[in-house]
């Protein structure tokens, strides 16, 4: 199985997603798991996030497998926020109080 | 008395006016929830607080009310309007024994059991709840947490934002976060099922639903004004705590999403259970298609599913969770507020008055001796004394909305007693002003308001025949308005009838018969002792007392009032007050070598005075004729007019004129030392303040300045003739 791993450090909002879709979408075509490392990411609104979920939605449809394996604060607390930590799937890591 | 009593007499106070409230609004609106839960709760705690302290009386009867309230909050019984006076009843009844706890009772011993006997033969009709409980089995402290595992409790909200949300720069994620502000937010769900496939999507384009388990007090309107923003923008359901699962069915019914999805969704945010949703949609599967055997086949896989569903839902988790939130917010609230005796910031006050006067006299100090660290540092504290002056006068301050709110009831008996329909619409509910004064104006406005009803807005069949709706309208409202609070108290009656007070003013020798008055001067009138306009003495108004105490009161505040009205359209009266009685921000005048005060708020601008118009009462400000008082002439000061005169521009409800004084000293902070009794016909001086020097001076009192000044003038627009005299 093949595995690619792309770390990200743009923000995930509505001024960059546009940008971002084409990239995200042709990982996909690249190896049958897709990790994506998010630790770099300052911020996340709801356009990052909505992204995020279709090409989690993608992958899944297309019988691979795509994983957040780092989470920035910031993504982190809207995932949390909106409640999809489960449906993502990934580890969080709660970080230390 | 302990100190568990007081706190005990003051809190069931507050907790009775609060019952009183939402009976009120009960009456309004009979089905609300929430506002059932919260008369439950107040009278709840009132009987808890009075086992506490023993007051067995008290405890004994709003147990029974209690009762009574218990059974209208689980529907036995219907809220009906005799119910609803009954419940206010007792209150007031209550509100009697707690008095008598205090030993303030107006009442006799033998009366207040009376009436304990007649109301509590009255809560027996209501119910097997009438039987006073025998007061030691009384569990006080004991008090209920709502059961935590009802999803029930929640408002649900399904929201599903437009796409054009995000490009307008409105992120779903603040409006829910924004959310959290007004509820608990308990569970939510996001749904991007509108999603289109990757290469349709256009990441700038929303396409989020949310499904939200909100936990709040608050009402439908506060929910949905959250969304204000985005209203046109999305489309939102939000039903009540506790709605049928009919109106859940029917909401899965309207949402785009697939239904099976949808049903999930509800069950794990605890809106319903897996039974009650697969009940519901069978029943709507076979009423809407009939006995379809297919459609019960498919059915049944949706009920084991959401059993399944529930079995994972961690109920118990939630339920710890939720009550973690309830302690932890408890908390938060309990720290919010403490209770002060008034009379410890009352010292407070005297002392930040003294500190004030104390840095004057040291800044003064520092000037005097030129040294340049010493200003610095003087005009820094100066600054702090200012900060902590406001900082701690704010501390006195309170709302006016609460004294507003009282006039519900009064406003909902007088209504009864009268015969007539009146809404009374409350705004500036929000202003603030000092607690002292509040106290001081709730009389004032009782008098006004129930002469409003009483002789101011007409009987339902009066104004039906002038074309007006029935239904009259009294406001209250509050603003501020340069360093003073408005209060106007208006309504849309008959008006005040000209002709009529100035032939009863001439008929009780108030006024002489030939003289000529303007329509101001004649509706002041109404202030005058012993006239009354009205045809009947009624048991609210009419008496022809009480507009005069009323202005005598104001006056006692440092206020005035002010009334103006239209035939047939309604009287409107206009309270002014200073927000303060304390301290105030004054700007210092000297004529004579005398040093004089005029609050910085009534201060518009200073000019020099023109040569030529020495010797007039008036001056010419750019165009502007304005009415003027030479303070060296007001007062009788001695000694020559010096060569150059100033002139304050002051205005005080929307009048302007102007003080001809020698200099002016700049601004100053001053404290009102009050004039003696000896002192209080003069004219023109409000209070004396004490200066940093040690020096007295007179604090100017703005608005008899003006009228004085304004005096002159009006009697000659009046009586022209006596111009060319």
């Amino acid at each position: 199985m093949s595995v690619i791993r792309r770390a990200f450090a743009e923000d995930f909002t509505i001024y960059r997603v546009a940008e971002l879709k084409p990239g995200l979408l042709e990982l996909l075509g690249e190896a049958d798991r897709i990790e994506l490392d998010l630790a770099g990411v300052e911020r996340m609104d709801s356009a990052g996030c909505q992204l995020l979920m279709l090409v989690k939605r993608e992958a899944s449809a297309a019988g691979k497998t795509l994983a957040i394996v780092a989470h920035s604060p910031a993504v982190q607390s809207l995932i949390e926020f909106y409640n999809l930590a489960a449906w993502f799937g990934d580890p969080l890591v709660v970080p230390a109080e | 008395m302990d100190e568990l009593k007081q706190v005990f007499l003051q809190e069931s106070g507050e907790q009775l006016d609060a019952l009183e409230t939402l009976l009120l609004e009960l009456e309004a609106r009979p089905d609300d929830e929430t506002t059932l839960n919260g008369i439950f709760r107040a009278a709840h705690t009132i009987k808890g607080a009075a086992g506490m302290v023993e007051a067995v009386a008290v405890e004994s009867f709003a147990h029974v009310v209690e009762n009574v309230l218990d059974r209208l909050r689980n529907h036995e019984i219907a809220v009906t309007t005799e119910l609803a006076a009954l419940m206010l009843a007792c209150t007031d009844h209550l509100r009697v024994l707690v008095a008598n706890e205090a030993g303030t009772a107006q009442m006799g011993a033998a009366e207040i059991e009376a009436q304990t006997a007649s109301l509590l033969a009255r809560l027996r009709a209501f119910g097997p709840g009438g039987q006073v409980q025998a007061p030691k089995a009384a569990e006080p402290g004991v008090q209920r947490i709502p059961s935590p595992q009802t999803g029930h409790s929640c408002w649900h909200i399904s929201v599903r934002f437009g796409p054009d949300v995000l490009r307008q720069g409105m992120d779903p994620e603040n409006f829910l976060r924004f959310l959290e502000t007004v509820g608990n937010i308990r569970h939510v769900e996001t749904l991007a099922d509108k999603m289109p496939p990757a290469a349709e999507m256009d990441p700038e384009l929303c396409y989020l639903g949310f499904e939200i388990a909100l936990e709040s007090a608050a009402d439908k309107q506060t929910i949905e004004d959250v969304f204000a923003f985005v209203r046109d923008e999305c489309s939102l359901s939000i039903l009540p705590p506790n709605a049928k699962v009919d109106d859940y069915v029917e909401l899965i019914e309207s949402l785009p999403e697939d239904t099976l999805r949808l049903g999930e969704i509800l069950v794990r945010i605890g809106a319903l259970t897996a039974d009650e949703l697969s009940e519901g949609l069978r029943a709507q599967a076979a009423s809407a298609e009939g006995e379809v055997p297919a459609d019960e086949h498919r059915e049944k896989p949706i009920g084991e599913i959401l059993v399944a569903q529930q079995v994972v839902q961690p109920e118990v988790v939630a339920a710890a969770v939720a009550k973690q939130t309830q302690v932890s917010e408890k908390k938060a609230q309990d720290a919010k507020l403490i209770r002060v005796p008034a009379d410890k910031l009352d010292h407070l006050i005297n002392l930040v008055g003294e500190l004030v006067i104390a840095g004057a006299a040291t800044s003064l100090l520092a000037h005097k001796r030129s040294d340049g660290e010493l200003i610095e540092s003087s005009s820094l504290l100066t600054r702090l004394v200012e900060e902590i002056r406001d900082a701690s006068l704010q501390l006195r301050t309170v709302q006016i909305g609460e004294t507003f709110n009282r006039f519900h009831r009064l406003v909902r008996d007088a209504c009864k007693d009268l015969g007539k329909d009146v809404e009374l619409v409350i705004s500036g509910g929000e202003t603030e002003l000092d607690k002292s004064i509040v106290e001081k104006i709730g009389d004032p406005l009782m008098h006004l308001v129930r002469n409003s009803l009483d002789h101011g807005i007409e009987a339902p069949a009066v104004r039906a025949a002038a074309g007006k709706s029935p239904r009259g309208t009294l406001l209250l409202n509050a603003y501020h308005d340069a360093g003073n609070i408005v209060i106007e108290v208006a309504d849309d009656g008959a008006g005040l009838n000209r002709d009529k007070i100035l032939a009863k003013a001439i008929e009780r020798g108030l006024v002489e018969p030939d003289i000529h008055l303007s329509d101001r001067e004649i509706y002041d009138l109404i202030f005058a002792p012993g006239l009354s306009t009205a045809d009947q003495v009624t048991n609210l108004s009419g008496r022809g007392v009480g507009m005069d105490v009323v202005r005598r009161n104001l006056q006692a505040l440092r206020g005035t009032i002010n009334v103006s009205s239209q035939s047939g359209q309604g009287t409107r009266l206009t309270l002014r007050l200073p927000l303060t009685l304390a301290i105030i921000d004054g700007f210092l005048v000297v004529s004579a070598n005398r040093s004089y005060v005029i609050p910085l708020d009534a201060v518009v601008e200073c000019v020099e005075r023109p040569e030529m118009e020495h010797d007039r009462n008036y001056f010419n400000l750019r165009g502007q004729v304005l009415p003027s008082v030479c303070l060296r002439e007001g007062f009788g000061l001695p000694g020559e007019r010096p060569a150059r005169e100033s002139v304050v521009v002051v205005q005080y409800a929307g009048q302007r004129a102007g003080i001809v004084v020698d200099r002016l000293a700049g601004e100053l902070q001053a404290v009102i030392k009050p004039l003696g009794a000896i002192f209080r016909h003069l004219q023109g001086i409000g209070g004396s303040t004490i200066l940093g020097s040690g020096e007295v001076a007179l604090i100017l009192d703005i608005p008899a300045l003006i009228k004085i000044s304004g005096q002159a003038e009006q009697r000659m627009l009046v009586r022209p003739e006596q111009r060319s005299a």
